[in-house]
């Protein structure tokens, strides 16, 4: 096979874009945190998720361990039913507690996970008994209102991480 | 027709958005021979070749090419018949984009599984029976308007095609470069063995090499005959043609109205 | 009288672009017919990914270089005023993968490589080149177009990743290096806020589609090109205006399909 310059042009050119796609899959986007390895499923329900979106990421001590897979209301409860797949790395027991929470004052809305001291652990399709609904900012600030005019109050207890 | 005549148009009617273009040709080419269709500029004679290489339909009568009817073939057929004809384009149609010897290798690569090195032979060989074995690795824009025709004739009898049809092939020539060409023609007709169709208006130079003439005027054939009968002929619009006449049966003018009436000049 | 005949130009001209959207679609499909030798032949494709996709190579770098500066410099004066500057990276690089780069690459690669293509086979065919080839047994769509058209959908995404690649480096240069938002947040907020498949594949689809589109009108224009100097040149100039205005349809459509609300 004849090589030729245009041919070393070309491959450079493919390279070239391969590389893009990688930079923009793995340093732009979020494909490393993707989970490559093996992941199993929790459900979870909570009266009010808030801004929770699909992909919206679980997070246990501020690590990343998991992806909200499909938010539904549930008819029977009213309740919003959130699956919720996480690395099998990491296993919750039955007491495990889930949040939503807000990264920030105005940022996304992610599950927080904080585990429990039960023995037994939750398997795949299991769900998560005790749950904290999201915060909504106007139900907060309807909060600090009424508490500002009882009296000087705390205000870190308002900020909802109790 | 016997089997002499390889390529046979009968009662070839062609229109053109319901414009007559050909009008009722009938034309033998025998095997072996140099025929030249003659006319003026926008007869219908490049139609005609484009007939024969199956390019354009008849309205009515048929084209037969080596005892085939060449528009009733289906794609296959009409390839495999093509391939076995060359034609060579009006400004030689070099592919701009590839070396003189991409362009005469092309249909080598394209319809043989060659090896590189005997297409190289051959190529070198098409260019020495041009007389350009030299210029394979120019462009066709270095080349100069009678080069370019000879690559492209290089290019045309690439595979020994057995039957070369030249659009206008002196046209635009320099006189040196129009006796190379017209004797290139004969003698590649000769050596291959193939039948040639010229389509030209160039009568001197054609005169000079061919073995039989078709006039044809506004898509009919006026006059026929060997180089010696075309020349001795005493029919007004061939010796117009022959002898370049401004006037004669082919008018100087426009058809138009009284010139003086538009001038208001009275009569 | 007048008013007539205007109504009879008008109604001549959409039968007449109705007829050409007809020949266009019979023209692509008997591309993807011929598409036989364009990948039996590589070496034809690549030839071509040479003139469409590497000589588009330094526009497509400068431009999205300078598109990704401005979005920084742009983005930081609004993020500002509501204390959000952490949240710069991710609003470079979505508006980029998902939007900008596939949208910018392919209105440049239309006026670089599809005016080229339209020029080069209008040429062609006012020389006569592409009957030669036609007489000579080979097909033109099969050995003309089709490598052309892959060369081009090929290049497409290609250019639109690096596009949006070179385009985030130069927010990174501006708001990072230049204004000095954290170089910590930039990126995890970056990160955070692409997704792979909703972001960056969505936006790979979108230049697909482009490419194809792109290349099939470039391909088209030349192909149905009046014979002469002038029709050569207003198959160019059409080529760059419908190219970009399907462009800019399209992404209409499909931004409508992929990010519905959500």
């Amino acid at each position: 096979m004849e090589r030729t310059t245009l041919d070393l042009w070309v491959g450079t050119f493919v390279v070239a874009g391969i590389v893009a796609l990688g930079v923009l899959a793995f340093k732009v986007g979020n494909l490393s945190t993707y989970n490559v390895s093996e992941t199993y499923q929790l459900t979870a329900y909570f009266a009010n998720i808030g801004g929770l979106k699909q992909q919206a990421s679980i997070k246990s001590a501020g690590v990343l361990i998991g992806r909200v897979k499909e938010i539904t209301l549930d008819t029977e409860r009213y309740q919003a039913k959130v699956t919720m797949t996480i690395d099998k790395r990491y296993q919750f027991d039955h007491d495990t507690y889930a949040k939503i929470l807000t990264s920030g004052l105005l940022g996304e809305q992610y599950i927080g996970l904080d585990a429990g001291g039960d023995a037994e652990m939750l398997k795949n399709g299991d769900t998560i008994e005790h749950t904290q609904s999201a915060v909504v900012l106007e139900d907060l600030i309807g909060k600090v209102i009424n508490m500002l005019a009882e009296g000087p109050a705390k205000p870190k207890e308002a900020n909802g991480k109790k | 027709m016997s089997s002499q005549t390889l390529v046979e148009l009968r009662d070839v009617n062609f229109a053109y958005d319901r414009r007559p273009i050909l009008k009722g040709i009938n034309m033998d080419f025998p095997k072996g021979k140099l025929v030249a269709i003659m006319g003026l500029s926008g007869c219908g004679k490049t139609t005609i070749l484009r007939h024969i290489g199956g390019v354009l339909k008849p309205t009515k009568g048929y084209v037969k090419v080596d005892g085939q009817v060449i528009h009733d073939l289906d794609r296959k057929g009409l390839y495999a018949m093509r391939r076995k004809m060359g034609m060579l384009f009006q400004f030689g149609a070099l592919f701009t984009d590839m070396s003189v010897y991409d362009n005469v290798a092309f249909q080598m690569r394209e319809h043989t599984d060659l090896p590189e090195e005997i297409i190289r032979d051959m190529v070198m060989m098409k260019l020495r029976a041009v007389g350009l074995y030299g210029t394979q690795n120019l462009m066709p824009a270095e080349l100069s308007g009678g080069m370019a025709r000879r690559v492209a004739l290089a290019r045309t009898i690439a595979l020994d095609p057995m039957l070369i049809m030249y659009d206008e092939p002196f046209a635009g020539l320099d006189p040196i470069s129009l006796t190379v060409v017209g004797n290139l023609i004969r003698r590649l007709n000769d050596a291959l063995g193939a039948t040639s169709i010229v389509v030209t208006h160039d009568v001197q130079e054609s005169l000079k090499i061919v073995d039989y003439v078709y006039f044809v005027s506004n898509g009919a054939i006026i006059a026929e005959g060997t180089a010696e009968e075309i020349r001795a002929s005493g029919e007004a619009f061939v010796r117009q043609f022959v002898y370049g006449e401004m006037d004669g049966p082919i008018p100087f003018h426009y058809p138009a109205g009284d010139y003086r009436q538009a001038l208001n000049l009275r009569a | 009288m007048p008013v007539k005949n205007s109504v009879g130009a008008l109604g001549r001209r959409t039968v007449n672009a109705v007829w050409r959207m007809g020949l266009a679609a019979r023209f692509f499909g008997l591309t993807l017919l011929y598409s036989g030798v364009s990948f039996r032949r590589f070496r034809l494709t690549r030839r071509e990914m040479f003139f469409s996709g590497v000589m588009s190579l330094i526009i497509i770098v400068v431009a999205g270089m300078f598109v990704g500066m401005v979005l920084a410099l742009q983005g930081y004066e609004t993020l500002k005023r509501y204390g959000s500057e952490s949240a710069l990276g991710s609003l470079v690089a979505l508006s980029l993968v998902r939007e900008l780069g596939p949208v910018l690459a392919a209105l440049l690669f239309a006026s670089r490589a599809g005016s080229a293509m339209t020029a080069e086979i209008g040429l062609m065919k006012a020389t006569e080149q592409i009957d030669a080839m036609e007489l000579m047994a080979v097909n033109p769509i099969a050995r003309v177009v089709a490598p052309r058209f892959w060369a081009g959908v090929i290049s497409m995404p290609l250019l639109s990743a690096i596009f949006s690649a070179m385009g985030v480096f130069g927010g990174y240069v501006v708001g990072v290096v230049v204004i000095g938002v954290d170089e910590g947040s930039f990126w995890s907020q970056m990160q955070s806020a692409v997704d792979f498949r909703q972001d960056v594949m969505n936006g790979v689809i979108k230049s697909v589609v482009f490419g194809v589109a792109v290349t099939v009108i470039s391909l088209f224009e030349g192909f149905d090109a009046p014979p002469t100097a002038e029709g050569v040149s207003g198959a160019t100039t059409r080529t760059v205006v419908e190219s970009s205005l399907v462009i800019l349809m399209l992404d209409f459509i499909l931004t409508a399909f992929m990010f519905r609300g959500d």
